[in-house]
């Protein structure tokens, strides 16, 4: 699936799409198989709480589910308007 | 109903012009325009607003869509601009027209506390001290909670 990463949390983690294999069930699951690549992604996955995620274009939590998905994505509370 | 995305400037004239007029039976229009201000800590140079281009569209055509059916409008107009902006530069415009005033004035108000928290923009400040990502504010969250 593609992963995307917006505003800080793509300066953090350095580049704003990537490819992803993975067998993970939900979000969370996806989550923490990141935080094991790679530093920057522990340091930009470290506070959820300041994380918002969006599954195929839609905002969702860290509970769904990644079955038949083609893309996540992970970006701060937005500031539109 | 009618949602842009867009990089380049618009004209607020024309586009509130072309909203208020061809509406049969809509007593009232009311816009809300949003212009860059600056910086909390001042001495703003310029902002950038990213947005995640497959997503926005459809983020704001569903916000639309619920104040249309919400508040039985005639018609809604939202506009919200990408990229780089400087002081007094309008960011987004959003138009609502319904048979009565206060229709129109909520919905606006809907249209606008969605837009800050819900669309998928993000604002970085520019000044002479480097470039910060605008927090979102627990009050903007809040307000979602009175609809």
């Amino acid at each position: 699936m593609d992963v995307l990463y917006f505003a800080w949390v793509r300066e953090r983690i350095g580049i704003p799409k990537e490819k992803v294999e993975t067998n993970a069930a939900t979000v969370m699951q996806l989550v923490e198989e990141l935080k094991t690549r790679e530093e920057r992604y522990e340091v930009a996955f470290s506070d959820l709480s300041a994380l918002r995620v969006a599954v195929d274009q839609e905002l969702t939590d860290f509970d769904a589910s990644l079955e038949g998905v083609r893309e996540v994505a992970f970006f701060p509370p937005m500031t539109g308007g | 109903m009618r949602v842009v995305v867009q990089e380049e400037p618009f004209d607020f004239g024309r586009e509130a012009q072309g909203f208020a007029t061809g509406h049969s039976n809509m007593g009232a229009i009311v816009t809300f325009t949003g212009v860059v201000r600056d910086a909390d800590q001042g001495g703003m140079d310029r902002m950038v607003i990213e947005h995640y281009p497959g997503m926005t569209q459809k983020a704001l055509e569903k916000i639309a869509a619920e104040a249309v059916s919400r508040w039985n409008l005639g018609d809604v107009l939202v506009i919200h601009r990408h990229g780089e902006l400087r002081q007094g530069d309008m960011i987004m415009m959003v138009a609502t027209a319904s048979r009565h005033r206060v229709n129109a004035f909520e919905a606006a108000e809907y249209l606008m506390d969605y837009l800050k928290s819900r669309a998928p923009f993000w604002k970085k400040e520019y000044t002479a001290d480097g470039a910060e990502w605008v927090a979102a504010k627990d009050e903007d969250e809040d307000a979602l909670s009175r609809w």
